[in-house]
């Protein structure tokens, strides 16, 4: 990680009472430090290397898919004969020509690498040309003839919905008897919400560099969180075994869940022009391609009922969550499962009935993105909370603290102990025991933190004089679970070599998407050993080292690597103290790592030296490690389980101010405090919470999707996709992690995973959009708002309101 | 040929293709591929760099460093320019102060937009001494994280500040200011390749007798606009003439009575010379697209792209501005509306360019305000800007002149709102019927941007807002304004009557 490898030898020169001294202060760059991300000097200065500045080859190929301009599509001719007219062209291939599978379906078949005598969405890869440039390449490949015969195309959910087109059955949570606890309840509600979908807009795009190798083979340099898959997929898409494909993944230029299963594309698109050419062959696709071909965050269609006491405490509730998976399954049954799982967040539902519908379009195969499906399932409680508060006339906040599952410690919402009442509000609708749940303290703690209810008056005040601009306030919790509830990803692999110098090789089965995984399990590493993490080298992942690995992703990354790197770590450790052990004729005990430093009874010595004796010594100084989480099973057929190891929880207030004339708005204030257990690295956890925030915020504000009637993504490029920029972010923001709070459970140092969840502590925002515009109607009246919440919906939500509303607030209009 | 410094080091080029961008010959060509690509389009900052250029004054020489967004950036641009791109500012094994404080402050992480708020950041330390808040997410409002949430990086860009020493830049200076001299001083420069070439004039008279010659040829000012043709729309651009080496063309002057601004000026010096008189073009400015556009795209180029939401021509239509047209030797001024004629069509005639703008200066009794909506604040395109100059008297509306963006296929005035508006009494009522009227004036389309209805809706909303700021300045009127949390009231109202006379901005 430095240029300062090793044993440094002017440790060599100390003392033993001067290594004793240094033994005794704390490692600088173990756990719970906030280390700098490993590559950050790299970054800064441009000399970190991502896929595309990788040094060409003298004879290197680009590549470029011609898409569909069709949404559904008999093709009834494809003549490439026109791409061969372009000086520089090598091959054009169509689906014939792919060696071995073509379909390159994640999980179930449905995607075609190249689009196989039909196309399914705008933005389908139909053929592919590579030349000796990329400029070439497209040239020719837009050359191409392509004839089509047009077919009827789905491209709404709600008409999926109506036409039952999925693309795999529905499944259902269930809880006691939904029907009659609506029936009885004293209140009810019932509504339909539509959730946009959100591009993933890594600033990299996706991009894969192949080179073939003797034995039919390649390797593949590629921006994926799977490597696994691309290295299965080009191997099945080529029709050879799996070992004679080798992944490199150093890092990526962001992923977010869009280089899960949609990195393989490229990858396999180039493999096969690099089987059939034999040359080096590299496609990185420009960033409307990329917007266009790729899938996105699924865009929900949500409808609800729900019945509710006089505290506006929900006694039954009715959801029916429909995902729009796009024209494949890809990952949506996950995705929907995970909606469908994160229907209560925090609250206990009563008697609950979640269903999921995986609805298919003639869009892009939606995948992957933060959450997972996640962050639409859990907007469905808050937006109910706030209606529900509307419809009592309650603070939305007080509404909430009725519905939270039981607290630790026997808490409820209010933090007071349990009444009879509260009894058994501590399982969720899939029967998984809610057990370390920090929400009541966490919110409490926010609410005085914040200053909530001085701020919830000044506002009202504020709300009543001021004439275009209105504010709004909301604290929203999120409880989000982790694992991947397809419960056999839950593992990992990690390897590390220790060289005689004392510096220490370290690769796992994750890959570093900037989110610092690589400097965490580092981080871990060096605590084990207890040397300084420059003595540590991270390389690229590669399925040459760690095998058979799970995506990065489901937050998964250090709970599952980390532990992984630390068994390893501790394999290694044991055979030194073994060795130790017999060597200096000590008892175990005798035998403990310090701050670079190895402690031998009364003997001390560096890191290095105690190495290069166990060395000498004939000790394996190399060791795989190997991970898989406990405790934990899904029970589909039943629905039914524990699919989370554990819950990580987050809360947060956001204060926005809304224009009533045109509907455009500004975060002034967001206070969060997220739970990271015992963080691993503060820096890097606030990092994840902040940067999180912001992307949640953008999915529900102005990142909009829209597409025109012929199925084609009319924002496909940064000039009308808008992910926030620096004037987002709220005027104030005040960011904490729970201190002092350990996960209960054994993680890794018993740390909580940190990627996912803070993603939907920018669901406060939306609701705080919610409440200005309902301050326009008294706050009797909750606005109608689907996400996002651009400015245009806001200004109709704000005009519904003012002709629903009789209330005279101030406003001039 | 065109020369230019690669950092320190002279480069020479002839025959490079002039539709080759700085990116490209950055990755490719110099195989420095420390500056990335993010999305080709002006859009997201990844690909910012900065160039320095020599800027005689009354203080002598010295160099202006600006950031750029180098895909939309055509490698002619940098003739007689320092080209600094991210690996230039690293020394040895020692980080730059602008780099050492993102690593410092955790403000990278995936890394790929890094290099390019990097640029941004060491442009702004090369500019502004001592930023305040606004003024750093200024400079960096053209660079887009996905990772962050900015905060880190907004740290870090005020801690860059704690480094007091000279960085390399500083320190050889002179001497570059010297080699950069040097450059100035070659025939006319140019670049041919194929079929295609650039030519760049230095003067007015040699770029009218250029396009006079080459009537077909596409004018290169800033190129934000006109590069979106190679990188977007693939399309090969045969003869250009670039027009920023003109330096009549880059002037801005303040007269008694009006601003004269050349239309190869930068949107920031043109926006500059006119806050003074207008506040509300500064408010406008900053969320005219981002600094890296600003800093190359031009005020000519604005106007002559005809876009039906550019920006800058319906508040200078509100203004009454007209606009300077030459070709061969000839000149002709029109009012800008009439430039207008239809979608992308103007009245500037075949080998005529706009050599100048002309804006009357304030008087007591105007009220110019403009009003932008958008998806985001910063770096959008308007779905909507109307723009609003009103002449009150006694009560009395003695003129309105009132322009859009967005609402038709041009820039265009609301003559029956402004008719409605025009001798009647200041009052809401007035307003009403004004607002009512727009209705006659136009008929927005739908698209991702906004809708018909929220276009006619915000247009005909923005005479409410304008009458609340003119009768209750103490009130909130836009939120960008309320930009610290404990302020309930946050006024921006300048009047506008304040002229400063003669003297020349710039």
């Amino acid at each position: 990680m430095s240029d300062n490898h090793g044993s440094s030898p002017h440790l060599k020169a100390l003392t033993q009472e001067e290594m004793l001294v240094l033994a005794k202060q704390d490692l600088k760059t173990g756990v719970g430090r906030s280390v700098k991300h490993e590559s950050a000097a790299k970054q800064v200065s441009g000399e970190a290397i991502y896929v595309d500045d990788r040094l060409e080859f003298p004879n290197q190929l680009h590549v470029y898919a011609r898409l569909s301009d069709c949404a559904h599509a008999r093709i009834t001719k494809i003549d490439v004969g026109p791409c061969y007219d372009f000086p520089g062209v090598a091959i054009a291939i169509t689906a014939a020509d792919v060696p071995g599978q073509l379909d390159i379906g994640a999980v179930l078949p449905g995607d075609p690498l190249l689009a196989d005598g039909k196309v399914e969405f705008y933005g389908q890869p139909i053929l592919a040309v590579a030349a000796s440039d990329h400029e070439t390449a497209r040239k020719a490949a837009m050359a191409a003839i392509i004839e089509y015969e047009a077919l009827d195309a789905v491209l709404s959910v709600e008409e999926a919905l109506k036409q039952e087109l999925y693309v795999s059955e529905p499944h259902s949570h269930q809880r006691g008897d939904s029907q009659t606890a609506l029936a009885n309840a004293r209140h009810t509600i019932s509504g339909s919400v539509h959730i946009g979908g959100q591009e993933h807009f890594y600033l990299e795009t996706q991009v894969s560099s192949v080179i073939p190798t003797e034995d039919g083979g390649m390797i593949v340099y590629t921006s994926t969180q799977n490597p696994t898959e691309v290295q299965k997929l080009v191997a099945e898409v080529l029709g050879v075994a799996f070992n004679k494909i080798q992944i490199d993944m150093r890092r990526m230029g962001g992923g977010f869940g869009g280089k899960e299963t949609q990195a393989a594309g490229p990858a396999c698109m180039a493999a096969v022009v690099a089987r059939l050419t034999g040359r080096p062959t590299k496609m990185r696709l420009p960033r409307m391609e990329d917007m266009l071909m790729t899938g996105k965050r699924h865009p929900f269609f949500n409808q609800y009922q729900v019945g509710f006491d006089d505290n506006g405490r929900i006694t039954g509730c009715e959801m029916k969550l429909a995902g729009n998976c796009g024209y494949s399954p890809d990952l949506s049954n996950s995705i929907i499962d995970r909606a469908m799982f994160h229907a209560d967040n925090g609250y206990y539902l009563g008697d609950a009935s979640i269903t999921g519908y995986r609805c298919k379009t003639n869009t892009a195969s939606n995948t992957a993105y933060r959450g997972f499906g996640g962050p639409q399932g859990m907007i469905m409680p808050e937006i109910i909370m706030d209606e529900i508060a509307r419809h009592l006339g309650k603070d939305p906040l007080e509404v909430r603290k009725h519905n939270l599952y039981n607290g630790m410690h026997g808490i409820n919402g209010f933090g007071q102990p349990l009444t009879p009442e509260d009894a058994g509000r501590d399982t969720t609708h899939y029967y998984q025991p809610v057990e370390d749940n920090l929400l009541p303290e966490m919110i409490a703690e926010l609410e005085a933190s914040s200053d909530y209810h001085k701020r919830r008056a000044e506002i009202r005040a504020y709300n009543s004089s001021s004439p275009i601009l209105k504010k709004g306030l909301s604290l929203t919790p999120v409880k989000f679970g982790i694992s991947f509830t397809a419960t056999f990803l839950n593992q990992a692999g990690a390897l590390i070599h220790i060289y005689t110098d004392g510096s220490i090789h370290l690769n796992h089965g994750g890959t570093e998407m900037g989110q610092g995984l690589n400097t965490k399990v580092a981080q871990i590493v060096a605590e084990e050993f207890q040397v300084d993490i420059d003595n540590i080298q991270i390389s690229a992942t590669d399925t040459d080292k760690v095998p058979n690995t799970s995506p990065t992703a489901a937050s998964s990354g250090t709970d599952l690597n980390g532990k992984a790197a630390q068994n390893a770590a501790i394999i290694i450790k044991q055979r030194l103290v073994d060795f130790a052990v017999r060597h200096f004729n000590v008892s175990p005990e005798d035998v403990s790592f310090a701050n670079n430093y190895v402690l031998i009874r009364d003997q001390i010595m560096a890191f290095a030296d105690f190495i290069q004796l166990a060395y000498f010594n004939q000790i394996s100084l190399s060791s795989t490690g190997f991970y898989r989480t406990p405790k934990i099973y899904y029970d589909r057929d039943n629905a039914r389980g524990r699919p989370f190891y554990y819950f990580a929880y987050g809360v947060s207030c956001s204060e926005v101010v809304i224009d009533t004339l045109t509907g455009e708005y500004k975060i002034l204030r967001a206070d969060i405090l997220h739970d990271v257990g015992a963080s691993l690295n503060p820096a890097i956890d606030i990092g994840q919470v902040e940067g999180a925030f912001a992307q949640g915020v953008g999915w529900l504000t102005s990142e909009e999707l829209v597409w025109n009637d012929k199925g084609r993504l009319m924002t496909s490029g940064p000039a009308s996709y808008k992910i926030p920029a620096i004037a987002d972010m709220p005027v104030d923001f005040r960011v904490k992690l729970v201190e002092n709070r350990k996960n209960t459970e054994d993680t890794v140092f018993h740390s909580k995973a940190v990627g996912e969840p803070p993603f939907m502590l920018g669901i406060s925002v939306f609701c705080a959009i919610k409440d200005a515009i309902a301050s326009l109607a008294g706050y009797q009246i909750s606005p109608q708002l689907d996400a996002p919440a651009t400015p245009e919906r806001v200004l109709w939500a704000v005009e519904a309101l003012k002709t629903k509303s009789d209330t005279k607030t101030g406003a001039i209009l | 040929m065109i020369k230019f410094l690669l950092n320190q080091q002279l480069q020479v080029e002839a025959s490079i293709d002039p539709n080759m961008t700085v990116l490209n010959y950055l990755r490719t060509h110099a195989a420095k591929t420390g500056t990335k690509e993010g999305c080709a389009s002006g859009d997201c900052g990844a690909c910012t760099v900065v160039v320095g250029e020599l800027i005689t004054d009354e203080h002598g020489d010295q160099i202006s460093y600006i950031s750029i967004n180098s895909c939309l950036t055509f490698i002619s641009a940098l003739h007689g320019k320092q080209l600094i791109s991210v690996e230039d500012l690293k020394q040895g094994n020692q980080l730059h102060p602008t780099q050492q404080a993102m690593v410092d402050c955790h403000g990278s992480q995936c890394g790929f937009c890094t290099p390019g708020f990097v640029m941004s950041m060491f442009a702004l330390g090369k500019n502004i001494a001592s930023p305040n808040k606004q003024q750093i997410e200024e400079a960096l409002s053209g660079n887009l994280c996905r990772c962050t949430g900015y905060r880190p990086i907004v740290d870090a860009a005020k801690q860059m500040y704690d480094v007091k020493e000279q960085d390399q830049f500083d320190r050889q200076q002179q001497q570059t200011i010297e080699r950069l001299r040097q450059l100035q001083i070659d025939d006319m420069p140019q670049l041919s390749n194929g079929n295609k070439q650039v030519f760049n004039p230095r003067s007015t008279d040699e770029l009218a007798e250029l396009l006079s010659a080459n009537p077909t040829a596409r004018l290169v000012a800033g190129g934000t606009d006109l590069a979106l043709e190679v990188t977007q729309f693939h399309r090969e651009l045969n003869t250009l003439i670039y027009v920023g080496d003109i330096a009549a063309l880059k002037q801005v002057e303040v007269f008694y009575d009006r601003i004269e601004l050349g239309a190869a000026a930068s949107l920031t010096s043109c926006y500059q010379a006119l806050t003074d008189d207008y506040p509300d073009f500064g408010a406008l400015l900053h969320r005219f697209a981002s600094l890296q556009i600003r800093n190359q795209g031009t005020l000519g180029g604005n106007i002559a792209n005809a876009s039906p939401i550019g920006d800058s021509p319906p508040a200078l239509i509100a203004l009454n501005a007209q606009v300077v047209l030459r070709q061969g030797s000839h000149s002709r001024t029109i009012q800008l509306e009439d430039y207008f004629i239809d979608y992308k069509k103007t009245a500037q005639q075949p080998a005529e360019f706009i050599e100048k703008v002309i804006v009357p200066r304030a008087n007591g009794n105007h009220s110019f305000r403009s009003y932008k909506i958008s998806k985001r604040i910063d770096d959008d395109i308007s779905a909507v800007l109307g723009c609003f100059n009103l002449t009150l008297k006694d009560g009395v509306i003695e003129e309105a002149r009132i322009a859009f963006g967005g609402m038709a296929a041009i820039p265009k005035r609301a003559s029956h709102c402004e008719a409605v508006l025009t001798g009647a009494p200041w009052n809401m009522d007035t307003i009403t019927q004004a607002r009512e009227a727009l209705a006659q004036d136009f008929s927005p389309i739908s698209d991702f941007r906004a809708s018909k209805e929220y276009r006619m809706l915000t247009a005909s909303n923005m005479l409410i807002r304008y009458f609340i700021e003119i009768e209750n300045p103490d009130a909130d009127s836009r939120v960008m304004d309320i930009t610290e949390t404990d302020r309930s009231v946050v006024g921006h109202y300048t009047p506008a009557q304040d002229s400063t006379g003669g003297s020349t901005h710039v």
